[in-house]
């Protein structure tokens, strides 16, 4: 029960940090002023386009794709892969589960596995091209191994040593509904636990912040319409009263 | 330093050279000296207290500038932009590559403003702001022309340019400045433009072209300064007034006005369409620059507001004036409005001088002869600040097709230089962004590198011997540059220049 208590403790903690860092940012974000008008030109002339644009940057990592096609592919694949994951893990928290949810449990599978692959990659780049080894920082090795070791963890219970989901579901149904019930004794799930709270801990402070960043990054939210519309922010504004 | 200054040679294969780490570790652009920063309002020299000033400054533009603070965490370390500079690929230095040029930054930001760079700095890449880290910004951020190439790759969006604006302005306001974009900005204040050219020497110049083009054409073009009450005010730079080739092209403005029988008149107060206040990312500098352009119209009392061939210029023109002037339209603010009345909202405002050009064409209210121009076999290199800081016309990518139809009117022979080295992925000059200067000439002919080899590829392929483009540091950089890769140096040239050749003046 000690490990229950301490697991409970723990999420309850990550999700605090998680939610309350991330909001603090991204209202950090917003009320921090754009005084100039910056898009990356040619760049949509109205707002629909640039909610394509962002939606194409969001979805398809259009300039990457610009960039680097080996960086493209192996991001692509693990953000695709890890976003089926994180669906294919809403059974353990809503009860009944959604059909659409029970619908892609096989294809998460898979996404596991697309998702270790597109890290191993990112990871290979980053160790043996030049240019990619001399900015990278341990803390960029570091956060691939995390996720790398949550991955695999997780897979580790599908495919070698099962764990008691319905025993994990309890858990963190009751986490929701603060009824602890008993968390399965299992190391691997430990593990698996464990890392997922210390990534959700250090998502606000890291460049894990890159996922609120860009809708936030000027120049890609910007409308091209700077002659149109007077673009004047508070401050600015204030240089002009003062005259 | 003392090494000549050599152009490197043409890669084989377009892809990016090893690193080589510290290679431009002692490029260093001249300081600027007491005088010229006073006269900015910058302190004299390096304060004693400079690293507090610093880092407080630092606070400062993060919460002044939500692109600043936004680059400042979204990075990743993904590597895309790692090859795409141009001083990188012809330098090999890995700090002249984007990201590890944004890091000299980050690793500060990290040490004294997030939680994990005050607890664990070696860990994620954080440093303490040393004199030897300042040194390093001050090298590697006048390495950067602020082109904005590298944000067109990145997944975010992060533009190094508006980081290395961030260090610049951070490096003036402790006494650290740069003497070439300073010593400007003092002449802009004191004289009314970057070249520190005189009203007088102005008059006097545009009275000689006013003869060369009569001797030339036998036709009476007038080139008008200070005329109150003309319909368009002409801002383009100073080097238009006597530099070659950018004099060419103010003869070609001078003959499309005076062909569509358009009123206008420079301005010696705006003598200058050239703002640095945005190299040096300091906004107060760029309004007050900025402002100039303002009085002029509102002393003038012009209908219209165009600009010559100049590319930073254009980019402040279409992107920032509206903000800083309140010269364009949609505005409800007695400020802006005051200006606005005044002007013909028929027309953008401004406008650029292509925009003009290829209206007046298409519209058949001037005429070209193409033959004029046939010992042109011509390219066009698209300027950086035009392509990625602004747009031209109504539509998506109208400041790539403008000029390319101008010079398809104007001329028979035209050749696009490599996919991958044009529009919005067009490779900087080598000498944009306050880095103009004759004590970074081995970094501008290395900077040069990706674009001669495009050029080089057309003269091979197609006899090209011609690159026009509209950007005064572009001709100027070129001018200086091309010899050192085998070209003749009058191979650059601006739109307006072909134009000018081409255009019908009096059976019209």
């Amino acid at each position: 029960m000690t490990m229950t208590t301490l697991f409970a403790a723990l999420f309850y903690l990550a999700a605090l940090l998680f939610s309350v860092g991330l909001i603090y940012r991204i209202r950090d974000y917003a009320r921090t002023p754009a005084p100039l008008v910056i898009p990356t030109t040619p760049a949509p002339r109205t707002v629909g386009g640039v909610a394509m644009r962002m939606a194409r940057e969001v979805f398809f990592f259009e300039s990457l794709f610009k960039g680097n096609l080996w960086t493209w592919a192996f991001g692509w694949l693990f953000h695709v892969g890890l976003a089926l994951v994180l669906l294919r893990h809403l059974r353990y928290f809503i009860d009944p589960v959604w059909d659409w949810v029970i619908f892609i449990q096989p294809f998460g599978i898979y996404a596991g596995l697309v998702m270790v692959a597109g890290l191993a990659g990112l990871w290979a780049r980053r160790i043996f091209v030049d240019r990619v080894r001399f900015i990278s920082t341990p803390s960029d090795h570091l956060m691939l191994a995390l996720i790398i070791a949550i991955a695999l963890s997780g897979l580790f219970m599908k495919f070698v040593s099962h764990t008691d989901v319905i025993a994990v579901k309890n858990f963190f149904i009751g986490l929701l509904h603060f009824n602890l019930q008993a968390l399965p004794s299992d190391g691997i799930l430990y593990a698996h636990l464990s890392m997922i709270a210390t990534l959700m801990i250090i998502f606000p402070f890291s460049k894990l912040l890159h996922a609120p960043g860009l809708f936030f990054s000027p120049s890609r939210n910007q409308a091209d319409n700077s002659r149109d519309k007077r673009h004047l922010s508070a401050w600015a504004a204030k240089l002009e009263s003062g005259k | 330093m003392a090494a000549e200054i050599k152009a490197p040679a043409y890669r084989q294969f377009s892809i990016a050279p090893a690193i080589q780490p510290g290679s431009m570790a002692d490029t260093k652009t001249f300081v600027a000296n007491e005088k010229i920063q006073e006269a900015i309002g910058f302190p004299p020299a390096l304060v004693d207290d400079w690293h507090d000033r610093a880092i407080a400054k630092m606070g400062e533009l993060l919460s002044k500038y939500r692109s600043f603070k936004v680059y400042m965490d979204a990075c990743v370390h993904c590597g895309a932009c790692s090859d795409k500079c141009h001083y990188f690929i012809g330098t090999a230095d890995p700090k002249n590559m984007p990201v590890a040029r944004q890091d000299l930054m980050r690793s500060v930001y990290r040490r004294y403003f997030t939680i994990p760079g005050k607890l664990f700095p070696k860990l994620v890449g954080a440093r303490d702001l040393t004199r030897e880290v300042l040194d390093e910004w001050y090298n590697y951020f006048h390495q950067c022309s602020e082109c904005r190439r590298c944000s067109v790759f990145c997944p975010y969006g992060i533009d190094t340019a508006e980081i290395t604006m961030a260090a610049r302005e951070i490096l003036n306001s402790i006494g650290y400045g740069q003497k070439y974009s300073n010593e400007i900005i003092g002449k802009v204040h004191k004289i009314g433009n970057n070249l520190g050219l005189p009203g007088p020497a102005l008059t006097d110049t545009l009275e000689g072209l006013e003869e060369d083009v009569k001797e030339a054409t036998g036709i009476d073009v007038r080139f008008p300064i200070d005329v109150k009450g003309a319909e368009v005010l002409l801002i383009t730079p100073s080097a238009d007034f006597f530099a070659e080739p950018h004099i060419d092209s103010l003869i070609g403005y001078a003959k499309v006005f005076h062909a569509a029988g358009i009123s206008w008149t420079l301005s010696s107060k705006a003598s200058e369409a050239g703002n640095f206040g945005m190299f040096i990312g300091n906004y107060q500098q760029l309004r007050e620059i900025a402002m100039r352009v303002r009085e002029a119209a509102l002393d003038l009392g012009v209908k219209r507001v165009v600009v010559g061939e100049c590319g930073h210029a254009w980019r402040v023109a279409y992107s920032f004036w509206n903000t800083l002037t309140g010269v364009g339209s949609g505005a409800a603010d007695p400020y802006a409005m005051q200006l606005q009345k005044q002007l013909d909202h028929r027309y953008k405002q401004p406008m650029h001088i292509c925009e003009v050009t290829w209206d007046l064409i298409e519209r058949k209210v001037i005429r070209l002869d193409k033959e004029a121009n046939d010992k042109h076999i011509i390219t066009y290199h698209d300027s950086c600040n035009v392509a990625r800081g602004s747009g031209m016309g109504d539509v998506f990518g109208g400041q790539f097709d403008i000029p390319r139809n101008i010079i398809r009117a104007a001329a028979n022979n035209y050749v696009e230089m490599a996919e991958g080295t044009t529009r919005e992925q067009t490779f900087c000059c080598g000498g944009g962004g306050g880095l103009l200067t004759d004590d970074l000439l081995d970094l501008r002919v290395k900077g040069a590198l990706p674009r001669m080899e495009a050029l080089h590829n057309v003269t091979e392929t197609h006899g090209v011997n011609f690159m026009a483009t509209i950007c005064a540091i572009c001709k100027a950089q070129f001018t200086k540059v091309l010899p050192y890769y085998g070209f003749d140096r009058r191979t650059v040239g601006g739109v307006h220049q072909l134009v000018s050749n081409a255009i019908r003046l009096g059976d019209k």
